[in-house]
């Protein structure tokens, strides 16, 4: 299946890239622990559970903006999205490579960042661990193709948030939702919709996205 | 070219809506009885409903056009897709508005996060400014064409998903939920209002719409002519 | 392969190029000349169909993987050794025999001791060299260079020329230069954007 061998061939080589330069992923670590900080101080002592789970949410969806913002760096500067483009295979291969790539950045973010937070807040239940674990799917597959979207324009790391926002407020709905209340499934299983409409949407979308 | 056809769909809309609308605020305004419940300040639904759909009739105007630009890469759907979603935007504002009335006149807020149309158009009112934000800095092209028709239908995507979270928002945050009290089966006479109300602002967004499309395709004319002189 | 007629394309406001008609035909050679900021890069993105004509007509009889495009940036990823991108763009063109060819060309174009450097730590020109490479991997039958010469020594330019000469004739070519005496023996037609 040679969409797959492009794929990993993809997600490797962005694997591989932040193995070197080592930017993104120190820097998404501690910006969430950071801002777990920060809330700290936001929050006042007889916060809610909600609230607390709320401003978890909040944490990763910055987290991940900050990853999102350096996604197409490299492409776009050296122009090597031309070369990407050009080559005969799927280009939705390269959103799914680089879908593959953000997402285990986020996984590594959270590896730190949900322990933290059972540290500083409250406990980590599997209902957060599992609405983390799609979330990271709708985060990624959007954000991969607003990235490109923004990297083809002017101020891109002022547009990428405006882009992204409005389009993951329904995640946030069902990661809050999941975690804290007595009836997850319900928006674990709204997560899978939203995961599998809009990576389906962003999927078929891309190659109108990086090509004329 | 069809500036004749469209100057004269034009004037068929401009005056259908004109007078429609006038009808419409007519019939809300003295024939319709007061509303069970609501009393006098309910009329404000006459127009605060029609002017939803409309809006909710622009966005999926903007993604069918989007869909064609895609689907036959002509560019003449870039500024069709684009000029629909400011309509959008614009009945979208105005949504905003009168629901923000309706809900001073109802229960003495400006703004209530409970009312799940009013959530549901910030959040749309979000999204498609962010879509004008996406057009002014990319530069104008094929590509910029092709992102705002994929950001487009992005957008129909999102109006039942974003609906969907805010009614499971609602179970989370255990809000009062403020539902006006419409009754689930319009009288003869609401009926007709609505749809005298509804045709009107639909005729009035198609009116608008021509006129803007219009306008801007002789501002790209007049630009191509210079360019040529040059 | 290549006809263009009443090209023109525009970015924004600004007419880059303008009513360009050519023909190329199969194993033709189209010299493209003209000042900086006349359009060569412009026509020859619109030749590899990374950018649509905004006006126009151009019709390229060759699939995506036919063609090899030489930009003004070498399309290389920094942080990455020059064997790593070569075996990157190898397998998005399914090049078979892939680390024989891959060698083969860094032999050929003295970079076999720098295959496993980072690009960003190379030379202009060494880097213009691998961008070589990268762009005659996979046995294109179409050829489009942006100012190929740009950076490389005698010595390099001189391997080029080879390379150049024994591609010409069986391949299609259009290269833009600010060199023209270097490929003029080789050209079929040119075209001076003015």
């Amino acid at each position: 299946m040679t969409f797959l061998g492009d794929v990993l061939v993809l997600a490797r080589k962005d694997l591989l890239l932040e193995l070197r330069s080592r930017d993104t992923v120190p820097a998404m670590l501690l910006f969430v622990v950071s801002t777990l900080v920060v809330f700290h101080f936001a929050l006042p002592s007889d916060a809610s559970a909600t609230a607390q789970t709320g401003l978890l949410w909040v944490a990763l969806l910055f987290t991940a903006l900050l990853g999102l913002v350096r996604a197409f760096v490299a492409e776009r500067e050296e122009r090597i999205l031309d070369g990407l483009v050009l080559a005969p295979c799927d280009r939705s291969a390269i959103w799914l490579g680089k879908v593959i790539g953000v997402m285990a950045f986020l996984v590594a973010a959270e590896v730190v960042a949900l322990p933290a937070y059972a540290l500083f807040f409250r406990p980590v239940g599997w209902e957060l661990v599992a609405a983390v674990a799609l979330a990271d799917v709708g985060l990624a597959a959007v954000g991969t193709l607003l990235a490109a979207m923004a990297a083809a324009g002017r101020a891109r790391e002022l547009l990428l948030p405006l882009l992204f926002l409005p389009l993951v407020i329904p995640i946030v709905v069902g990661g809050v939702g999941a975690s804290a209340t007595d009836d997850p499934g319900r928006y674990l299983a709204f997560l899978g919709l939203y995961d599998a409409v809009f990576a389906i949407l962003s999927w078929a979308s891309f190659e109108y996205v990086v090509t004329e | 070219m069809n500036t004749s056809l469209r100057n004269n769909q034009n004037v068929v809309l401009a005056a259908a809506a004109g007078c429609l609308l006038l009808a419409g605020t007519a019939l809300a305004f003295y024939w319709v009885p007061n509303a069970p419940i609501e009393g006098f300040r309910q009329r404000i639904f006459y127009f605060h409903v029609p002017i939803a759909l409309t809006a909710y009739a622009c966005f999926g105007w903007a993604a069918w056009k989007a869909l064609r630009l895609l689907w036959t890469r002509e560019r003449r759907y870039d500024l069709e897709s684009y000029t629909a979603v400011h309509m959008g935007v614009i009945f979208g504002i105005l949504t905003l508005v009168t629901g923000s009335i309706w809900a001073r006149t109802s229960w003495g807020h400006w703004w209530v996060w409970g009312s799940r149309q009013l959530v549901l158009f910030l959040v749309l009112f979000l999204f498609y400014a962010a879509y004008f934000m996406l057009r002014y800095s990319v530069e104008p092209g094929p590509r910029r064409a092709n992102m705002s028709a994929v950001y487009a239908l992005f957008g129909v995507a999102l109006i039942p998903i974003s609906f969907l979270a805010i009614r499971l928002a609602e179970d989370l945050v255990h809000p009062v939920v403020f539902t006006h009290d419409v009754q689930s089966k319009l009288t003869g006479s609401q009926l007709l209002t609505f749809l005298v109300c509804l045709v009107g602002m639909l005729s009035l967004a198609g009116s608008l719409y021509v006129n803007e499309l219009t306008g801007k395709r002789l501002d790209a004319r007049l630009r191509e002519l210079r360019e040529a002189l040059q | 392969m290549i006809t263009a007629r009443g090209l023109g394309r525009d970015f924004g406001t600004k007419r880059v190029l303008r009513d360009i008609d050519f023909e190329v035909p199969r194993g033709g050679f189209l010299l493209v000349t003209g000042p900086n900021g006349s359009g060569k890069s412009t026509l020859l993105s619109l030749c590899a169909g990374l950018l649509v004509p905004t006006s126009g007509e151009l019709a390229v009889e060759a699939e995506r993987g036919e063609i090899g495009y030489l930009a003004h940036e070498p399309l290389l990823y920094r942080e990455l050794t020059a064997l790593e991108n070569l075996d990157l763009y190898g397998r998005l063109y399914r090049v078979p025999e892939r680390r024989e060819r891959i060698g083969m060309l860094l032999e050929r174009f003295g970079l076999w001791e720098a295959r496993r450097e980072r690009v960003g730590s190379l030379s202009r020109g060494t880097a213009q060299r691998l961008a070589l490479c990268r762009a005659l991997l996979h046995g294109p039958r179409l050829l489009l260079f942006d100012e190929p010469y740009s950076g490389l020594d005698d010595a390099a330019a001189r391997l080029l020329d080879d390379e150049l000469g024994s591609l010409a004739g069986e391949r299609t070519f259009v290269v833009a230069t600010h060199a023209p005496q270097r490929v003029e023996s080789l050209a079929t037609a040119a075209l001076s954007l003015a």
